[in-house]
């Protein structure tokens, strides 16, 4: 014991060494992705096209201008979304990729709850439809969390099966019951009057509000996770089950409450579609954010604060898919490439922690 | 709801990460020389385009103007109808100086072209197969054509080349268009033999292949020996069919390369007559209507040329009833005619001709379609 008090590092470089892990947790990934991009830059120079010209345009169709802004942030919301769907269970070790069955059925909810609200005073309209969108987001992740806990059935695959139950059930209600005759040649539920359309937020570019709402979700489920005893819990719950359930950690109810608060915020990516883009609810629905939103949940480490810049990253890649499809004459599936090359490398990186020199504590002096 | 506003757009310029970014945008912008051209066209395709079907039928309309002088053709593949077509029309407005757009899916229309084109009043948007009514915004057009005799066409081929007296049809979802298109391709057929009757298989999607290939399988396995479909990309239906042994008709686009033996005939949309139309008038300073129909008369569509399998009889019913629909006011649902669920659609002596408004309301099936639209 005296050995370690004499040789004690001095208070700040204790708190250096605490710093350490961090600063490798934001090294690592910007490495990786700096690699994966210039990994992607070898795959563009084979095919005689220019890595500079290509990022070039990455910024200036993303990120240059306003509407460049606009055009990465109005992509954001759904993504944010749904990558908490995939990271909030992912912290009882669950992998849950079937969100967009939670966005479509949210969607759906929405515009048939705003049809029966028409008249309703605004902001009362808005909350029911959210809740009831976030509410059956609720229920059908929430149900795959609950055969995991009561059946053991794989909530990979019953998360993904039942997306696709979600996507007939939503065409079957859409062109059915629900259907708005008047839409003749695109099935959808009758349109959301105007005081029941989420607006833009008052920044100057055509944002709406789901990405503010989108960004508080990420901040709420990170302060859940890494400030409270329940996501204490849950991360010890999703280490090691058995620990938990030794420890008396309500397992179930972890397994059953992540997973539904994940469908929750997957339903108001539904919602916000619904409300604030299509005005009704339709086929246009499905549009994959589910997907994308399980890439930017792994790309994030599942950490709900990370979430937030992949997130935009993302959506500014997607962004300029278009521009570089026009100017550099190469094929949509380009940014899915670049993508799929970055996660590649990202998932390598993770086999890199721990085992680099600087960010060990010994490397500069200290102790283990 | 929406909000437009070109000051706060600028105070965000100010206030933003974006600051530096404008001067090196300009830098970067090899789309320049672009803004040279008298009219930059952007055409935006929900798939792929060259799906040998609905997608690539526009593509070779924009092939078309492409050829033109004094125009720069932009083109977008694969757009869902989210907010990310609005982003892309925006897109090509600001960074390529569009004047024209062609957001050509059915679903780009409502919300996200009748959301964007009033903020942008110079640019003139032009879509296809939706109904522009008084009241929306004035630089914004629809066009569509009479597509459904061109299935009654194939009709008239099939029921010549079949021996079962069963077709089929693979179509995507129970909407008027397509239930125009699975009508038609009957009564053409009927036209030869009253007894015909056609299979149809609703995969409930627009482009599903797997569906597609199980439904022209299935239809094949009842016995259908010419088959056609209404999906934005025939190729599959077409392939699985005539590796069936059975005849096909096409839709969309030529498909004739992928069945050179089984290939009847098709139809096919000919946007790229309509397409240079359009840009002529907007480059001669006209304006192009904003409600535009046309059918096989006006140069909207056209038909693949008979394949091989075309019988004598058949080429000659075929051109002179192509001939009687070139002169106009054709009808194909003509009464007596019922539905196939006996209700009476048509009373003796009533009939729609192909620009009648109501066939785009259409809601049933005829009798003698095998299927149901719910």
């Amino acid at each position: 014991m005296s050995d370690t008090t004499t040789a004690s590092p001095s208070g700040a470089s204790v708190a250096f060494a605490q710093w350490l892990p961090r600063i490798e947790a934001v090294v690592i990934p910007l490495a990786a992705l700096l690699g994966g991009l210039l990994v992607f830059s070898v795959f563009l120079l084979v095919l005689g096209k220019s890595p500079v010209d290509f990022y070039g345009l990455i910024y200036k169709a993303g990120f240059s201008t306003p509407f460049s802004w606009q055009n990465t942030l109005s992509r954001v919301s759904p993504l944010l979304f749904a990558a908490l769907c995939v990271a909030l269970p992912a912290r009882l070790g669950l992998v849950v990729i079937g969100g967009e069955g939670a966005i479509v059925l949210g969607g759906l909810a929405a515009a048939v709850l705003g049809t029966m609200l028409i008249g309703a005073p605004s902001t009362l309209g808005l909350l029911v439809m959210a809740i009831g969108a976030a509410g059956i987001g609720a229920l059908w992740i929430g149900a795959v969390g609950w055969m995991r806990f009561k059946r053991g059935v794989n909530e990979t695959i019953a998360s993904l099966l039942m997306a696709y139950i979600a996507i007939a059930l939503m065409n079957h209600f859409v062109e059915g019951p629900f259907r708005d005759p008047a839409s003749l040649n695109k099935p959808s539920t009758a349109p959301l009057p105007d005081s029941l359309r989420v607006g833009d937020m008052p920044i100057g570019i055509e944002v709406h509000w789901g990405f503010a709402v989108g960004v508080l979700a990420c901040v709420l489920a990170w302060v859940l996770i890494d400030r409270t005893t329940i996501g204490f819990a849950a991360r010890i719950a999703g280490d090691n089950v058995r620990a938990a359930q030794v420890q008396g950690l309500p397992v179930g109810k972890l397994i059953i409450g992540f997973t539904a608060l994940g469908g929750a915020f997957a339903g108001l990516a539904g919602f916000f579609e619904a409300s604030a883009i299509h005005g009704a609810a339709n086929g246009s629905l499905v549009a994959g954010y589910g997907y994308t939103g399980i890439l930017v949940a792994f790309l994030a480490r599942h950490n709900p604060l990370a979430i937030i810049p992949v997130a935009i990253l993302l959506a500014g890649f997607e962004a300029s898919s278009g521009l570089i499809q026009r100017r550099m004459d190469l094929p949509d599936a380009t940014i899915l490439v670049m993508e799929g090359i970055v996660f590649v490398v990202l998932l390598f990186s993770e086999t890199l922690y721990g085992k680099i020199a600087v960010f060990d504590p010994k490397f500069w002096g200290g102790r283990a | 709801m929406k909000r437009t506003s070109t000051l706060t757009r600028r105070h965000f310029l100010n206030s933003s990460v974006a600051l530096g970014g404008a001067a090196l945008a300009s830098s970067l912008n090899p789309g320049q020389a672009l803004a040279a051209a008298d009219l930059t066209v952007g055409f935006i395709y929900v798939g792929p385009k060259d799906d040998f079907g609905y997608n690539q039928a526009h593509a070779e309309g924009a092939a078309a103007v492409k050829a033109m002088a004094g125009v720069t053709v932009v083109e977008e593949e694969n757009v869902p109808e989210t907010v990310d077509v609005q982003n892309t029309m925006e897109s090509m407005i600001n960074f390529d100086g569009a004047g024209l757009l062609f957001p050509t899916s059915f679903g780009y229309f409502n919300p996200h072209i009748l959301e964007v084109a009033p903020k942008h009043p110079d640019v003139r948007f032009e879509h296809a197969g939706g109904l522009w009514t008084e009241g929306m915004p004035t630089n914004v057009g629809s066009y569509f054509g009479y597509i459904g005799m061109g299935q009654y066409l194939n009709g008239i081929t099939a029921g010549h080349a079949t021996k079962t007296k069963k077709i089929g049809f693979v179509a995507a979802k129970p909407i008027p268009q397509v239930l125009l298109n699975i009508n038609s391709f009957l009564l053409g057929a009927r036209q030869v033999d009253p007894e015909i009757t056609c299979q149809v298989i609703f995969t409930g999607e627009w482009s599903l292949a797997v569906k597609e290939a199980e439904a022209t399988n299935a239809l094949a396995d009842q016995g259908c020996d010419v088959i056609t479909c209404h999906v934005d990309g025939p190729k599959v239906v077409i392939e699985t069919a005539a590796a069936r042994g059975a005849y096909v008709c096409g839709y969309h686009a030529n498909q004739s390369p992928l069945a050179p033996e089984k290939y009847l005939t098709g139809a096919e949309w000919n946007w790229a007559g309509v397409y240079t139309d359009m840009v002529q008038t907007m480059l001669d300073g006209g304006t192009i209507d904003n409600f535009v129909r046309g059918g096989l008369a006006e140069g909207f569509i056209k038909m693949s040329p008979l394949g091989p399998a075309v019988s004598d009889a058949s080429r000659k019913q075929f051109e002179a009833t192509k001939a009687e629909i070139l002169k106009g006011g054709y009808a194909v649902i003509k009464g007596p005619m019922k539905d196939n669920k006996g209700n009476v659609i048509a009373k003796a002596g009533e009939s729609f001709v192909e620009t009648d408004v109501a066939l785009e309301s259409m809601d049933y099936l005829v009798e003698g379609v095998i299927g149901s639209t719910s």
